[in-house]
């Protein structure tokens, strides 16, 4: 197929068009602005409907809106953006609705820089709003894969009746990429019988709603969110390993980080260090077994955590992870500021050096 | 051929759809310009990226002899719209060689407009950046479309197209050849010439069979691994 150059984020509005996005709602903010760009010109020309939002707030409500009507509905922003949306992304996992999120994350907390960050890892993970919810949450390397995972994010959303954000630091929404369009594997979908579309002939009205009055109702209703989550976990969870089969020193990271990782390894493994990279590719649900089973391995001897970050976030999942089987190392940078190959290497070797 | 022979105007002003690589043109032009002992000015006007401008080069621009003007040197890392005054000194200045990194599209050449007056009574050209695999600006009417665009915010007319066709690390020499034919329908519609074809080294010998000059460039504009 015929390999086409797109910049991270028009491409992410492309591959939502695509994948039968109906409606979008937005709000202008650095490093994701070309995502309501784009798609202001070009949904409207599909038949979908644009709406510049008047804030973060009311797009991610206007989302609830048009996905409880059963329409594919999608938002972005960027970190900042995305803390004003969390309420909003709770109420929606709250009454079950189907819609994407992407996040093209930036440096924090506040308004920080507009350079790349990973700073939104508890957010995304842990959640930003209130209750008993999770979102699934893919966090891709290239643009290739943002623009998959976009494509796929909308049936796992439909699959699933559940938020699905998608989290790319604000490098990989801003570079440029060969990509190439090719279709991605069907789900068989459930029918949107719950939508919110009009009574019409239908014996019941479908509501829409995360108000539970009575405390064993909102009880029933939170086990069986929890149920659909264990769902998820079971069926959904992705990562990579890159060269871990014989690595003394395992290198966790992912988004833009674990690009540069890749470079890394190959100084590393030039000069004979045995290292790995384990990239988790869905952050919630995180692959825990995985990564737990790699600690187990007698070869592996230590790990180092790397992220745009100061003190490491998802490190608390890696811990929990290969728990206390190895020791992990830390590296990392926030504010936009990216961990470069030579830092990695050199605290690769350093991690290794105290295990040896 | 020298950079100086292809880009023959005392301003060089570089535009183009976005993500076409105008500003790896504008800095490969301007350090070519700097290596052939001629006096260059370079500035930054890109009011539209937030990432991969040409002042993230400034060290390397800097140390070749290239004086860098950009937005407020304290905001280089801010999404400001705003211009630096000392950019009257390279259109002014008639001993130097001046190389403009405009943003992307007509939205990021508006900030040319201002300028117009001055830049009209100086000898420029406006240059137009083509990437064949910009899903935007495959075509020639497409193509052209863009360059009217920039041309009519501007007030400025477009005497020179650069074809900058590649696929950054998939690039080939029919990758380049591709958009040489593009760029060719582009020129014979609107009689504007191609000026040259950006290639790799490792490329310029397979290109000998096009019509006009080969600019060899390095990559100046690396992702954090590469």
């Amino acid at each position: 197929m015929e390999k086409e150059l797109w910049k991270g984020n028009e491409a992410i509005a492309e591959a939502a068009i695509r994948a039968g996005c109906d409606c979008f709602f937005g709000y202008p903010i650095t490093p994701q602005s070309e995502v309501p760009e784009y798609m202001s010109v070009h949904l409207p020309q599909h038949g979908g409907v644009f709406v510049q939002s008047e804030s973060e707030v009311a797009a991610i409500n206007m989302v609830y809106g048009a996905a409880g009507s059963g329409m594919r509905a999608m938002t972005s922003s960027s970190s900042p953006g995305i803390s004003l949306k969390q309420e909003g992304i709770s109420y929606i996992a709250g009454a079950e609705l189907p819609c994407v999120i992407v996040n093209c994350m930036r440096g924090g907390p506040g308004l920080g820089t507009i350079q790349p960050g990973q700073g939104d890892y508890y957010q995304a993970t842990r959640g930003g709003g209130n209750g008993d919810y999770r979102t699934l949450v893919l966090a891709p390397s290239n643009v290739q894969e943002t623009v998959d995972f976009v494509q796929e994010a909308f049936d796992i959303a439909d699959q699933y009746r559940n938020p699905v954000m998608i989290v790319c630091d604000g490098l990989i929404g801003q570079m440029m990429e060969p990509i190439e369009w090719h279709p991605i594997p069907k789900r068989k979908l459930p029918p949107k019988d719950w939508a919110a579309t009009g009574r019409k002939s239908r014996e019941h009205n479908n509501i829409i709603n995360s108000l539970y009055m009575a405390p064993e109702d909102c009880d029933r209703h939170n086990h069986h969110l929890a149920e659909k989550y264990a769902a998820m976990a079971k069926n959904e969870t992705r990562w990579q390993e890159h060269q871990c089969q014989d690595a003394e020193i395992v290198i966790t990271a992912y988004g833009t980080p674990a690009r540069i990782a890749l470079t890394a390894l190959e100084a590393l493994r030039a000069e004979g260090v045995k290292v790995g990279l384990f990239r988790p590719v869905t952050l919630w649900p995180f692959p825990e077994r995985a990564l737990h089973n790699l600690a187990a391995a007698s070869h592996v001897k230590a790990f180092l955590d790397v992220e745009m970050s100061s003190s490491g976030q998802m490190l608390d999942d890696v811990r929990l992870a290969v728990e206390g089987q190895k020791p992990i190392h830390y590296l990392g940078h926030a504010g936009g500021v990216m961990p470069t190959v030579e830092e990695m290497v050199d605290a690769a070797k350093a991690a290794l050096k105290e295990v040896k | 051929m020298t950079a100086g022979d292809i880009c023959t105007h005392r301003l060089s002003i570089v535009t183009g759809h976005y993500g076409t690589g105008k500003t790896e043109f504008a800095v490969n032009l301007a350090l070519a310009l700097a290596q052939e002992g001629k006096p260059v000015m370079m500035a930054d006007l890109d009011i539209v990226n937030p990432y991969f401008r040409s002042r993230e080069r400034r060290q390397m621009l800097e140390s070749a002899g290239i004086e860098l003007i950009s937005s407020s040197q304290a905001c280089s890392d801010a999404d400001v719209p705003a211009l630096p005054a000392e950019l009257l000194a390279i259109l002014e200045n008639r001993k130097v060689r001046g190389v403009l990194d405009i943003g992307g599209d007509p939205v990021g050449a508006r900030v040319l407009a201002r300028f117009q007056p001055k830049i009209a009574g100086e000898d420029y050209q406006l240059i137009y950046v083509l990437n064949a695999n910009r899903p935007e600006v495959k075509t020639a009417d497409a193509a052209i479309r863009y360059l009217r665009g920039i041309e009519a915010v501007t007030g400025l007319t477009c005497g020179g197209i650069v074809n900058n066709t590649h696929l950054c690390g998939e690039t080939t020499a029919e990758e380049i050849r591709k958009g040489a034919a593009l760029a060719g329908a582009v020129s014979s519609q609107t009689g504007i010439p191609v000026l040259c074809h950006m290639a790799e080294a490792q490329f310029t010998n397979q290109l000998s069979d096009l019509r006009e000059p080969v600019f060899p460039i390095t990559i100046r504009m690396k992702k954090p691994w590469e």
